[in-house]
């Protein structure tokens, strides 16, 4: 007779042959006997938050930097609820997350218990896939389970509810199974017809665009090798949405910078007049195409995605090819390799006219800013951050706004998983508590939060979480005293009406350093910039640095909302020029 | 040139709407006509129709058939989100013209009322399989199976004689021939 464990014992057993090492958590009633077993288990550390949120937000982080799913633990009720942001988030995003939450035991569910919520009902919307175990039996089997839907195909958020007399309850445990079946869902259907097909497209075109998402990032470290081998194969600009840079050396002659609402005017202006786009790993989000009917409009249009549904979900394309970016690039290149050794025509120099139009487009020099000696202006702050760190291998992730878009203008990422941010829902309050995540999955490097001071002040008390377990995380704030983004959007839109985007009382983020125990540096001119930075880099604890910059300083280039990609508004210098046209206005 | 403040672009063009019928085969577990149904609210799609039950209960399977409207590119994202859950196992989808399938919904018509009325009313329901479930001096239950508009017509026929209660399944639909759905 095999030997019963509880259903906490059973936990960790998952866990543990899941190879989890690191959960995030925070321990309350209902999940008691979990962390009562966690002291048997010392191959599991878990990292004790300050907000259920912090621990989503830290786990998404370890995730998106270490490829390996995060795991983390929350208590029934207002635990559950508290997580919901991050699920939500990392469902957007596509992160593998595997959240347990306690629940009241099972002969109180339904009752309105003390914290009870419906937390399968409520995480339903935001997870790939959630359970509630009211069978001890069910668990090892559910817990498996999880962590393959969390981390195969498109990967996302899942949550397993465990009610408290569950994790007392006793069954036998059960091993992982091998076998990979999700109802028979594949995740590869892809076939070398289509690749012919698209080699074919790739030889034809004479204005081609690679456009790359965070389906690059998430199909691993294979995927950006295998995509730098097919660009360099094919000479054609790349282009990368937010989420996907990294995947191809910012730094790089062929990459053309973002593309999208604050993209580059070479890129968007690319992505327009091409006509052959080629999407690879991303989802032609709404801040990507702008006003859907001009979008790239004489373009044959290549998806290449792991989730059918992705496909022609906004924008209609010629050819979808489904499968793992790895796969499906890696079968691409082959192709292509084996077609040049029968004739080396290479299509290279029928893209030379192409190359000549985009080298125009960039001199237009759109992420230009006029910079001051007087104040910090945020572009060159993240630029000299950047200069300061390039050879550090740093990871940034960052919060949402005005400081997100000029991180990913001026930050240039080389590697892929150094880069963390929140896109689909863009969480305030994100980059803190996942910047202690990427530390605990990578504790020699360089992490950084580009921060805003209005977001950071969100998800603050993570830096109690960052001291407790001395993770040296580097809390970049770039102060301007406004919700920047809300008060650009307010300025040209709403004719400057800046309706509760300033604000009052901010705290002083020195004693604020000061009260959490870590370091306070505080720059306030352009000339200390460098040595602040500096100072910041060679402390070896966390640092929260109050940069004053410029507080009316906008964010360009910029597609308005309803605007195709060549009708961007650039910089202060081609405001002026348009103001002579009158045709500013009507930019906006 | 007006001047848009949203932060999102304006909608496009709306193409043209048709009724499709979707038949979604899965796995009998607690709250997975939840998932059904809240991916429909969820993005915003219509359900004219729903009909759910288990159909093999040995391999624990139930079959969900659902009517909504939806452009092309509305109706393939349905099923691609639907082929998504992880309980669900297949979906199959038509037209609602398709000669090749049948559908057929149930109805119970309550009469209250004289002999005659009610003889009425069954002459009225008489292309649709009538069958009378209850019978009473002044009342009857009344059971057609038809289709969903030929259900709506009868419902206002049968007004004026005596109707006081209706109640109608969704659809349920089945492919004639030896073919079935794939």
């Amino acid at each position: 007779m095999p030997k019963l464990l509880t259903g906490a014992e059973i936990v960790f057993k998952c866990l543990e042959d899941q190879k989890v090492e690191h959960i995030f958590g925070y321990p309350g009633g209902a999940v008691l006997p979990i962390y009562d077993e966690l002291k048997n288990h010392p191959s599991i550390k878990h990292i004790l938050v300050r907000h259920e949120q912090g621990a989503g937000h830290a786990a998404e982080g370890y995730a998106r930097s270490s490829g390996k799913p995060g795991v983390v633990l929350v208590t029934s009720g207002p635990g559950a609820t508290n997580v919901v942001t991050a699920l939500t988030d990392a469902y957007m995003d596509s992160v593998p997350l595997v959240c347990i939450s306690g629940q009241v035991p099972t002969h109180l569910i339904g009752t309105d218990a003390f914290q009870e919520c419906d937390t399968t009902g409520i995480t339903r919307p935001c997870t790939k896939h959630n359970w509630l175990v009211k069978d001890i039996n069910d668990l090892s089997k559910v817990m498996h389970e999880a962590f393959r839907v969390a981390t195969t195909g498109r990967p996302g958020p899942v949550l397993i509810d465990i009610p408290k007399d569950i994790q007392f309850a006793k069954a036998k445990y059960k091993k992982p199974n091998k076998e990979k079946k999700l109802n028979g869902k594949s995740h590869n259907k892809f076939s070398q017809d289509q690749i012919d097909e698209l080699v074919k497209l790739l030889s034809k075109a004479k204005k081609p665009i690679i456009y790359t998402g965070g389906g690059v990032i998430n199909s691993g470290p294979k995927a950006s090798q295998a995509l730098r081998e097919f660009v360099e194969l094919t000479g054609f600009p790349i282009t990368s949405t937010l989420q996907g840079l990294g995947a191809y050396p910012g730094d790089d002659n062929q990459f053309l910078g973002m593309l999208g609402m604050h993209g580059t005017y070479e890129a968007n202006n690319a992505m327009h007049d091409c006509d052959l786009l080629i999407n690879i790993g991303a989802r032609f989000d709404d801040r990507i195409t702008g006003k859907i009917d001009e979008f790239s409009p004489n373009s044959k249009k290549v998806h290449i995605d792991i989730d059918p549904s992705s496909i022609n979900k906004i924008i209609k394309v010629d050819l979808a090819i489904v499968g793992d970016v790895t796969s499906v690039i890696s079968k691409i290149n082959k192709t292509i390799a084996k077609r040049k050794n029968g004739h080396s025509k290479s299509n290279k120099s029928n893209i030379a006219k192409w190359w000549e139009q985009i080298e125009k487009w960039r001199e237009k020099d759109s992420l230009n800013f006029v910079n001051s000696d007087e104040s910090i202006k945020p572009q060159h702050a993240v630029q000299r951050l950047y200069e300061l760190t390039k050879n550090k291998d740093a990871y940034v992730t960052t919060e949402v706004g005005q400081h997100q878009m000029w991180a990913a203008q001026h930050y240039k990422f080389n590697k892929p998983n150094r880069w963390m941010t929140s896109g689909g829902l863009g969480t305030m309050g994100y980059g803190l508590p996942a910047a202690v995540g990427v530390q605990i999955a990578h504790p020699e490097k360089l992490v950084i939060d580009i921060a805003g001071e209005a977001s950071v002040l969100m998800t603050m008390q993570e830096m109690s979480t960052a001291v407790q377990y001395n993770l040296p995380i580097k809390i970049f704030i770039l102060n301007n005293q406004y919700m920047g983004m809300v008060r650009q959007w307010q300025e040209l839109l709403h004719e400057k009406n800046y309706s509760e985007s300033y604000s009052e009382a901010l705290p002083d983020f020195m004693k604020m350093a000061e009260a959490y125990g870590c370091k306070g540096i505080k720059a306030d001119s352009p000339s200390e910039l460098d040595d602040k930075i500096q100072e910041m880099i060679d402390c070896d604890g966390p640092v929260i640095f109050d940069c004053h910059v410029d507080p009316n300083e906008n964010c360009f280039p910029m597609i308005p909302s309803g605007k195709p990609h060549n009708q961007m508004i650039l910089g202060p210098n081609d405001q002026e020029e348009n103001k002579i046209k009158g045709k500013g206005k009507a930019l906006v | 040139m007006p001047k848009s403040k949203s932060a999102y672009s304006v909608p496009t063009k709306k193409q043209k709407s048709d009724t499709y019928i979707f038949v979604v085969w899965v796995d009998n577990e607690a709250g997975v006509l939840a998932r059904v149904v809240g991916l429909f609210s969820g993005r915003g799609y219509n359900i004219e129709s729903l009909a759910v039950a288990e159909v093999d209960a040995v391999k624990n399977i139930s079959r969900i058939t659902i009517v909504t409207t939806g452009t092309p590119q509305v109706i393939d994202q349905i099923r691609l989100q639907l082929t998504k859950l992880v309980p669900v196992h297949k979906v199959a989808e038509f037209k609602r013209e398709d000669k090749d399938v049948i559908f057929k919904e149930m109805a119970l018509f309550k009469v209250v009322g004289k002999r005659n009325k009610i003889e009425k009313c069954l002459n009225a329901c008489k292309k649709f399989n009538p069958i009378i479930l209850d019978e009473t001096k002044s009342s009857a239950v009344i059971q057609i199976t038809a289709l969903r508009r030929e259900i709506d017509v009868m419902n206002k026929k049968l007004k004026p004689l005596g109707l006081i209660s209706t109640s109608r399944t969704g659809a349920v639909a089945m492919t004639r021939g030896a073919k079935i759905f794939n």
